[in-house]
């Protein structure tokens, strides 16, 4: 309260207003501080100082404002809370949770509200870890709270000065509460802020080795993400962006997940909140909802706060990664987060870049992306952000800025492809233009952990996938009859590499998640199938009769059960039979 | 009223104004003409030397004689239940003859955005009687999804086919029909309203006509007004509300016509940079709110320049909104009715709407199963044209016939044809049972036992 009071000398002018960007006059201010706009002290972000005139993006509706209404300053930047609460909430672009939205101003979004982002009446059981006399750290985990089946950990905050605590507390407090006082004097609550377009600090920034497992099989399967690592999903409309996100979101092995709906439709948001609470996060068996924190500032919600967002959002996910979890992001779509950009842009009448693209996307994205990694934090322990953002080019023409941009910087790129989700080939993945580039990086875990001869299994149906594409291109020509008998082989597993093992269905109970023995065994099969077709065929076996095994009809069945174990010996052992019975009869 | 004789330039459909007392950010503004005639505008740009307001008509007759009244509130639309059954201008003035709106509210046209969390899930299925709708690109309540159209093709019988079948089955909850037509020729309005009386829809509609000789500015509010009245009747009144509009080409090209004028720094194809925001703000007024009874469904229409679905219009709109008809002209010209080519149509909420419960256990497998079958077929008819038919094999041949019999019996159907979403579903099964069973790899055994009429206990065969 003294903070306001002692600004409210410097209280400035409205000078104009045209849409989230306004001027104000006589205000004292510096770049990015956080400003109170109008009668109704609207929320809004200094972005400009020309002279007198301090330009200011505003956060909410600017509809009815005035020239000569009060600016006062509040001489903060943009910051985020952090603290127990985050998860299971949800956010609009600027952490003001939307649930409290709802109870102080009805079901649609009003302006002039203010809500912090935490409960500040709610109390945690702390439970501190040190005692008198310990040494306390910038990032040093003091003590903790269950926060939903998620141990929330409470370090000193990254910008302090070390110190050694002289008392700390136990038992049930609010976040404003002091819980622990340095011998210097130092009172700290568990509540800490942090300005969400500065980085948190680290030790050191690591290599990824251990990949970001998520059940999909294109993805852990021939394109995987690692741990830490960045991923960009492009794709025009209709190719299953929002499902690809969703099916991280739910699925990936990360302990915390941060899903940023920017820019995008609000019925999604809605099905994200009825959906999370009741799907089970595969590894603890708990509601999905209890290790996700959701941002949803919808296409209709003010631009300014669509560009704050994606930070809001990041500043959250390095706040878990710092307690040393494995945090992962995902921002649908960064393509609304630069048009935003574009937007307050073009009211700036600053001198655009690319298709009017401020001449800074660049620089915004790749800091924006540099954000995520592996990393050693504060504490000596280790904690990652793996960031996947899906990017909607215009007209799905991949050669646009932002695509353009994004692509220089992540290490991975998923490509959907329009003509895929037109077969209903889900995910709608290409396999030919992704890439990975994390595979080297990742080789021993797969070569550990899941079976000495995947790479060279992946390898080999990549190759198989790349072959079918260049005979296409002939069959599309003459037919595949003309094709010589080995190559109509290839073309038969190429197809049973796609419908079988790329295909999957996000709405099937068994099919949504696929672990990376089930995508081992099913690989194999196929490749089972491979080589016994390919021995058939040398040894005389025509490719209809080889087309005409019916053992392998059963095969995508495999996808939809559960226990497919028994299911896939028995298919396997009657492969056998059947190939033995044509090689004999050949 | 302070009346203000100080316009300093009219540039298209803007007019400056100096030395104002405060002016508010979106005003609306009255210029007073020398005759006494009235025209609407509003404030775009406000600071303490100049006003920048947009006006509604034409600037015809505005001079610097001209007086400017700033009426210190936003744009309010008089609402009430009485407007069922009329037809209002695109400025929302009555036009049928009958008596002025006796308003119950007043709100804001803007419209303030759904908070997310209080969002209910669309999950209502809507059976619109159209195959290619209801069996491969579901509607549910409180979606958007646009028709993409081109020049000629038959998307105005299409959206009068929904707006005349499309029922909730096994539910009697009131409906309404908002119908806002955004430069649309008079002919093609008359043709909407033959239609609306003809099927007694006009009673429960409220009609907003903006037409091709209107000022095309009017067309910014249009659906403003329209999406307000809806949101009125739907959360105020509880009814389930079905949005027409028509059509968001001519609404976009009158954005652009401001942009210009204002001399803005433009995006692709000269389209202002923020109107991916100012679509969103139109199309995200659909949907429902959790624990209260109405909904608000749109169904945009919009003509694609060029058929080009990558132009910015339907681009932008296909990223906002859930979905998309698409209207072909290929299918129009082998005369099939309705022209919907499935392939890049899709309905984002199909899932929610569907299944057991709702429509049946199999709908969405089968839909799938059509879409890859369909596609496969389609494809095989450009390699027929090198190769011929006989070159084939056996697979490829069945697949093309599918094809084939996919738009002559599943995708072909009459104006008034109204099928249940059962038949629609037995038809693909019907369709489906033309291939051999084990190429349908995209259902499970369970289902095929169940419903494919090779197996179906006495069932008819082929």
């Amino acid at each position: 309260m003294e903070v306001k009071n002692a600004k409210e000398a410097k209280k400035g002018v409205l000078k104009r207003i045209a849409g989230p960007v306004v001027t104000a006059v006589n205000l004292d201010a510096h770049m990015y501080d956080v400003v109170r706009v109008g009668k109704e002290a609207l929320m809004g972000e200094v972005i400009k100082i020309q002279g007198d005139n301090v330009i200011i993006q505003v956060y909410e509706d600017t509809s009815g404002i005035r020239p000569g209404e009060p600016v006062s300053n509040t001489g903060l930047s943009l910051a985020v809370e952090l603290g127990p609460g985050l998860l299971t909430s949800i956010y609009d672009g600027i952490q003001r949770p939307l649930e409290v939205l709802v109870n102080k101003m009805g079901n649609f979004i009003e302006r002039g509200v203010s809500a912090p982002g935490l409960s500040h009446d709610k109390k945690w059981t702390f439970k501190p870890l040190v005692k008198a006399g310990d040494k306390a750290e910038p990032g040093k985990i003091l003590g903790e709270v269950q926060e939903t089946n998620i141990v929330h950990k409470i370090m000193l905050p990254p910008n302090q000065k070390p110190g050694v605590v002289k008392t700390i507390k136990s038992g049930d407090f609010t976040i404003d509460e002091i819980i622990y006082v340095l011998e210097d004097g130092r009172e700290f609550p568990m509540l800490q802020r942090w300005p969400v377009r500065v980085p948190r600090p680290v030790r050191e920034k690591k290599n990824p080795t251990i990949p970001l497992l998520t059940g999909q099989r294109i993805l852990d399967g021939l394109f995987p993400i690692a741990k830490g690592g960045t991923a960009a999903i492009p794709g025009p409309f209709g190719s299953g962006k929002t499902v690809t996100q969703q099916q991280l979101a739910k699925w990936s092995d990360a302990e915390i997940v941060v899903y940023i709906g920017c820019g995008e439709r609000g019925n999604e948001m809605t099905e994200v909140l009825t959906e999370f609470p009741h799907l089970e996060d595969p590894k603890s068996g708990k509601p999905l909802m209890e290790r996700t924190v959701l941002i949803a500032n919808t296409s209709n919600m003010p631009v300014a706060a669509r560009e704050a967002s994606v930070y809001t959002g990041i500043t959250i996910a390095e706040y878990f990664r710092d307690m040393g979890y494995d945090v992962s992001l995902m921002a649908d779509s960064t393509s609304r987060w630069a048009e935003a950009m574009r937007e307050i842009s073009s009211r700036l009448e600053e001198m655009p870049g690319e298709e009017g693209y401020p001449a800074y996307l660049a620089a915004r994205l790749s800091e924006f992306y540099e954000r995520a990694g592996l990393v050693e934090t504060l504490n000596g322990d280790s904690g990652s952000v793996s960031v996947i953002g899906a990017v909607s080019p215009p007209g799905g023409d991949f050669s646009e800025p932002v695509t353009q941009n994004t692509l220089r910087i992540v290490k991975v790129f998923w490509a959907l492809d329009a003509k895929l989700s037109q077969r209903r080939h889900f995910p709608a993945i290409n396999w030919l233009n992704s890439y990975s580039l994390y595979l080297d990086a990742l080789h021993d875990y797969y070569d550990k952990e899941v079976a000495p001869d995947w790479n060279k299994t992946r390898s080999w149906a990549m190759e198989v996938l790349q072959k079918e594409a260049e005979l296409q291109e002939i069959v599309q020509l003459v037919g595949s009859d003309a094709l010589p008998e080995s190559e109509q082989v290839t073309i038969e597993v190429a197809r049973m590499i796609r419908e079988i093992f790329l295909q999957q269905n996000a709405y099937d109970a068994v099919d949504t998640f696929c672990d990376m023995k089930k995508q081992y065994d099913m690989m194999k099969a196929i490749k089972m199938f491979a080589d016994l077709a390919y021995a058939a065929q040398q040894a005389g076996v025509s490719p209809a009769q080889i087309l005409g095994v019916k053992a392998k009809n059963e095969l995508p069945q495999i996808k939809f059960t559960k226990d497919y174990k028994p299911e896939l010996e028995k298919i396997e052992k009657s492969m056998d039979t059947e190939f033995n019975a044509l090689r004999s009869a050949a | 009223m302070k009346e203000y004789r100080t316009i300093t330039k009219i540039a298209g459909p803007l007019v400056f104004v100096e030395k104002t007392e405060p002016i508010a950010y979106q005003e609306l503004v009255n210029v007073v003409l020398s005759d006494g005639t009235i025209k609407r505008g509003q404030v775009l740009d406000t600071s303490d030397d100049l006003v920048v307001v947009q006006i509604f008509e034409t600037t015809t007759g505005i001079g610097r004689d001209s007086g400017v009244r700033f009426t210190g509130e936003t744009i309010k639309m008089p609402v009430g239940r009485e407007m069922l059954g009329r037809i209002l201008s695109g400025g929302g003035k009555p036009i049928d003859g009958g008596p002025e709106i006796v308003p119950e509210k007043r709100l804001d046209i803007t419209g303030a955005a759904i908070n997310p969390y209080a969002r209910g899930m669309p999950a209502d299925f809507i059976q619109t009687g159209i195959s290619t709708i209801d069996g491969t690109n579901t509607l549910v309540r409180g979606q958007k999804l646009p028709i993409f159209s081109g020049a000629g093709l038959p998307h105005n019988n299409v959206a009068l086919q929904i707006a005349r079948q499309a029922k909730v089955p096994g539910s009697t909850e009131s409906f309404a029909v908002v119908f806002a037509a955004m430069g649309i020729t008079k002919e093609e309005a008359n043709y909407f309203m033959a239609d609306f009386e003809r099927t007694g829809a006009l009673e429960r509609a409220v009609v907003f006509l903006n037409l091709a000789d209107d000022p095309a500015v009017e067309r910014i509010i249009t659906p403003r007004l329209a999406l307000t009245t809806a949101e009125y009747l739907a959360f105020e009144l509880g009814m389930h509300v079905l949005v027409i509009l028509t059509d968001m080409t001519n609404y976009c090209e009158a954005l652009r016509q401001i942009g210009a004028a204002r001399e803005e720094v433009p995006g692709r194809r000269g389209y202002p940079g923020y109107m991916y925001t100012d679509l969103a703000c139109i199309y995200e007024r659909a949907g429902m709110i959790k624990g209260q009874k109405g909904s608000v469904t749109q169904i945009p229409i919009l003509t694609m320049p060029g058929d080009d679905i990558t132009h910015p219009i339907p681009d932008l709109t296909g990223y906002i909104t859930e979905g998309q008809i698409v209207v072909s002209r290929e299918l129009h010209r082998k005369g099939i009715y309705p022209p919907i080519n499935v392939l890049p149509s899709l309905s984002r909420l199909m899932n929610l709407g569907i299944g057991k419960g709702k429509t049946r256990e199999d709908h969405k497998k089968v839909s799938d199963q059509m879409y890859a079958g369909y596609a496969e077929g389609n494809d095989l008819r450009g390699l027929v044209a090198i190769v011929g038919k006989d070159a084939l094999s056996e697979r490829d041949r069945g697949l093309l016939e599918f094809a084939d019999h996919f738009e002559n019996r599943f995708v072909r159907q009459g104006y008034d044809e109204d099928r249940t979403i059962e038949d629609t579903l037995d038809l693909g099964w019907d369709l489906l049972s033309t291939l051999p069973v084990e190429q349908l790899t995209r259902i499970d055994r369970d289902l095929i036992n169940k419903y494919h009429p090779k197996f179906r206990a006495g069932a008819k065969k082929e």
